[in-house]
């Protein structure tokens, strides 16, 4: 973990609610349920049934009839939390998860941080949860040995029962847990060994995937509350500008139209102005949207153009920063080497879009209380967020976490929630809103573009003597509106760059900071999607430089022992990295070690006859150490890697007179069935006890090994994103 | 306002809409069926998928006046128990992530399978491009086709008071 000390308050925070900075254990008795979700606030529709029976703590609820609730902390967006994380309070309590229910938390002060982000929530919630499943576990071991009047070490647990062999006698939860509840929970249970998991390191069957097969599952966007009415909301394209005025008159005749009121989407410190349409149904208030004549004051916003901003950093490149990392005398090595290589990349600012545009609803029973719905990575953000923006209790913020339509960072911003909330508590009724996918695609926070400059000097024997990384980019936060400390470097926007294990003896890592005025957010794996690129293919260009194999030439910058040298060995023997391609193909590689994790890919591509490059075959390497779901890291990988192959060849964002050119999926394009190659992963799970995160490591070396082995294949150095794959051969 | 009849999953419905409203809006808000999803509105991703009197059209851009009298089939059409062939397939891969899209992508697999029982992988390439799918399920999308095709035809030929797979 990046713990650097110039990491911002708001970065901060945000790792402390990903439970990364030391959680604490909750255990405690609780058998009320008002104890456990926070004061009654409207019963209105809660499609998250409250748990029935008895708290052993608050995660774990067990009925008179033996039925078992477990609590799931971290909101599900497809990274498989509903399963994972129940499954580690389950394995300790030997319960099979096709027996349990699971429920969502709604940000409850008992459950600390519940927020999905940052490849975080099994490495935040493995040892925390695992104790408190072991501690219910010896709770109801207790109550079953007292009982019996048995020694508790002679019982055991399986199918929600305590068992007790030697007088084969067996009884079941329901039956014990109004007095293990009484009992004190031990602090310090003993962890069942890794050797007796029945679910943990399995690939086990998810327990929500019947329902998302079948148009079961609850998303945000299907969410209906009685008296509920619907709203659009119109938003500069220039995001920034002032309402002025508008002219509704058009609107009001749609049928089903009730009200056209200002609205405000908060976005971090920023706040953008808005024209709400509220009707009685959503294709109304779409309509009466359309309808509307409004006046904007952009501000000076209207001069931003992409061209331009990119040869201003350009420009920006030439200074000469501040210092990320140093070591040795890199302009004395520099100097004296007698290969020198300097090289710049360029990568584009890109959308979230997931598959589920923004919506929330929201509903006040009073003034001073309210109700959420939404699809939110953060049940902990939108509380504290309603806190501070309405001035409210905690208590009196009661939040339903939905399954998530996506994620990818987008929804740990809460503006959506915050805009609705305004609307409802002025509308004085429960509303709806939903964001249209242009809005979704053009209104942010996007994932910034970096740009980079290398330089380097390669001693006789190829090997690197001097290393420079200078990241030229704008810094999500100040974009978010806190502004960026002069003399400062932005950790988030070097994420990376000095991790990585060659051996070089002296570098010189530098950042420089860029304005930049639409908002920017954290994308899945951050800063690493575009600065691996960058990084992981200039390390190739010295490769070449130097006559070398590339994977080889990596590992000899690696002499001593590593998770990446391990990553790089085992990719070598998997991709079968010396075996001779056909002709006409190509094969690259590239690893990256951040915040979330450490992966490694070799990608596959092949030159066609009508010019264009295909992708074949992407093999990973990922680094685990421990794992809970072999299957859901195959399948998280295998969407990073699609996500990656977007982010690397298709157009991004781009901006035209202040406003995004991009607006849904026929200008902002995003791969398709056809376009997806081969995809093999192998999860490297020797790394002993460390937990590394499994969302987003599988992203950063794609964009880099894809530019690699299209070098290889065709002779040409990509150095900017996006590639278009269609001109390359 | 007008009054639309239409068959949604075998059930004669009456809607009172506008008749411009997009089929998407009428079946998610009106009837109360959220199976189906919003995703771009403009034909371009999918999630809207539904069947025709049996083919596959995105419901987001077609007005529900234009469906007047027709069948409708959802996904919560398709089985009760998630036990279609095709659903079985999706929970044998565990092919969801998210899971935002994968109802559109069972509607267009389904539509598939019914036309090309036996579909390659170029066939199966040209009949779910439409569906995009952002959380990169697409291997097993393929996979998973594959399987209940399998499945499929191996049921149509059993003799048919032996057909307990594939039935409906
Ligand atoms: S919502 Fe209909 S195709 Fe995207
Ligand atoms: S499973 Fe998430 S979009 Fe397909």
């Amino acid at each position: 973990m990046n713990t650097n000390e110039t990491l911002s308050a708001n970065r901060r925070d945000f790792l402390k609610l990903l439970g990364l900075t030391g959680a604490a254990l909750v255990v405690g008795i609780s058998s009320a349920n008002a104890e456990v979700f926070g004061g009654p606030v409207s019963g209105l529709l809660n499609i998250n049934a409250d748990p029935v029976g008895m708290a052993l703590t608050p995660y774990i609820i067990i009925d008179k009839t033996g039925k078992v609730t477990l609590m799931n902390s971290q909101p599900d967006m497809g990274q498989g939390t509903h399963q994972s994380i129940p499954a580690l309070m389950a394995e300790e309590l030997g319960l099979s998860l096709d027996k349990v229910t699971i429920l969502q938390t709604g940000g409850e002060k008992a459950f600390g941080g519940q927020v999905s982000g940052g490849s975080s929530s099994v490495r935040g919630n493995y040892m925390t949860l695992r104790k408190v499943g072991a501690s219910a576990r010896e709770m109801l071991v207790t109550a079953a040995s007292q009982q019996w009047n048995v020694p508790a070490n002679e019982c055991t647990v399986a199918d929600a029962r305590v068992h007790h062999k030697a007088s084969n006698r067996s009884i079941g939860y329901g039956d014990l847990v109004e007095t293990a509840s009484k009992l004190t929970a031990p602090t310090s249970p003993k962890l069942k060994e890794s050797k007796d998991f029945t679910i943990l390191g399995k690939a086990t069957m998810r327990p929500e995937v019947p329902a998302k097969s079948s148009g079961k599952a609850v998303f945000g966007i299907d969410v209906k509350v009685p008296g509920m009415l619907y709203a659009s909301v119109e938003r500069s394209p220039v995001i920034g500008s002032k309402l002025v005025s508008f002219d509704d008159t058009k609107t009001k005749q749609v049928k089903g139209v009730r009200q056209v009121l200002k609205a405000s989407r908060v976005l971090e410190k920023n706040r953008y102005d808005g024209v709400a349409v509220v009707a009685d149904t959503y294709w109304a208030a779409l309509k009466g949207r359309r309808a509307l004549a409004v006046t904007w004051d952009h501000q000076g916003l209207d001069k931003f153009n992409t061209p331009a901003y990119e040869q201003h950093l350009h420009e920006l490149a030439k200074q000469d920063g501040l210092v990320d990392h140093s070591a040795g005398d890199f302009a004395k090595a520099l100097a004296d080497a007698p290969t020198k290589l300097e090289a710049f990349y360029e990568t584009p600012m890109v959308s979230h879009s997931p598959m589920e545009p923004m919506n929330c609803v929201v509903h006040w029973p009073t003034d001073t209380s309210v109700e959420i719905w939404a699809s939110s990575q953060g049940a902990t953000i939108i509380k504290e967020n309603m806190v501070a923006e309405f001035k409210l209790k905690a208590d009196d913020v009661k939040v339903n976490i939905t399954f998530n339509g996506g994620g990818f960072g987008r929804r740990l911003f809460q503006d959506f929630v915050l805009e609705a909330a305004h609307i409802a508590k002025a509308v004085g009724k429960p509303v709806k809103v939903i964001w249209t996918r242009e809005d979704d695609t053009q209104l942010g926070p996007f994932r910034p573009m970096t740009f980079s400059a290398f330089r380097a000097g390669l001693g006789a024997d190829g090997m690197p003597l001097a290393f420079q990384h200078k990241v030229i980019s704008p810094s999500i936060e100040a974009t978010l509106g806190s502004p960026h400390k002069t003399g400062t470097v932005d950790k988030t926007m070097t994420e990376g760059i000095s991790e990585q294990k060659y051996e070089i003896p002296n570098v010189d890592n530098r950042y420089v900071f860029a304005e930049l005025p639409v908002p920017t957010g954290y994308w899945r794996a951050v800063t690493s999607t575009t600065l691996a690129f960058a990084h992981e293919c200039f390390i190739d260009e010295m490769a070449h430089k130097a006559g070398k194999d590339p994977l080889d030439y990596r590992l000899a910058m690696m002499t001593k022992a590593s998770d990446a040298k391990r990553v790089l060995t085992k990719l070598r023997e998997v991709s079968k990295w010396d075996k001779p391609l056909p002709a006409g193909w190509g094969r690259g590689v590239a690893q990256y070690e951040f915040f979330a994790g450490l992966a490694g890919h070799v990608v596959e591509v092949s030159k066609q006859k009508d010019g264009s490059v295909k992708v074949e075959k992407v093999i990973c390497v990922i680094d685990l150490g421990t794992v809970v779901n072999p299957d859901m890291v195959r399948a998280q990988t295998e969407g990073a890697i699609a996500m990656a192959i977007t982010a690397a060849t298709k157009p991004g964002i781009t901006f035209e007179n202040g406003a995004a050119q991009q607006a849904n999926f026929d200008t902002n394009p995003m791969l398709r069935i056809n376009e997806m190659p081969v995809v093999e992963v192998h999860i490297l799970a020797e790394g002993g006890p460390v937990i590394k995160g499994v969302g987003e490591p599988g992203l950063p070396p794609v964009a880099p090994a894809l530019a690699n082995a299209i070098f290889m294949a065709t002779g040409k150095r990509v150095r900017r994103l996006p590639m278009d794959l269609s001109k390359l051969a | 306002m007008a009054t639309i009849k239409l068959t949604i999953n075998n059930q004669p419905r009456t809607l009172d809409v506008e008749p411009d409203m997009p089929l998407l809006w009428a079946i998610r808000d009106v009837v109360g069926l959220t199976g189906t999803k919003f995703g771009c509105g403009i034909a371009q991703c999918g999630a809207c998928t539904v069947h025709l009197d049996g083919s596959p059209v995105r419901s987001c851009s077609v007005p529900v006046s234009a469906v007047s009298g027709q069948k409708i089939t959802t996904i919560e059409g398709l089985s009760k128990n998630a036990d279609h062939p095709v659903q079985k397939a999706w929970i044998a891969h565990q092919v969801p992530q998210c899971g935002y899209c994968q109802s559109g992508q069972i509607m267009s697999a389904v539509a598939l399978l019914k036309t090309t029982p036996k579909p390659t992988d170029s066939d199966i390439d040209n009949a779910m491009q439409g569906n995009i799918c952002r959380c990169g399920t697409y291997t097993r999308v393929r996979e998973a086709i594959h399987t209940a095709s399998a499945e499929m035809n191996t049921a149509n030929k059993l003799p048919k008071n032996g057909a307990k797979v594939g039935k409906r």
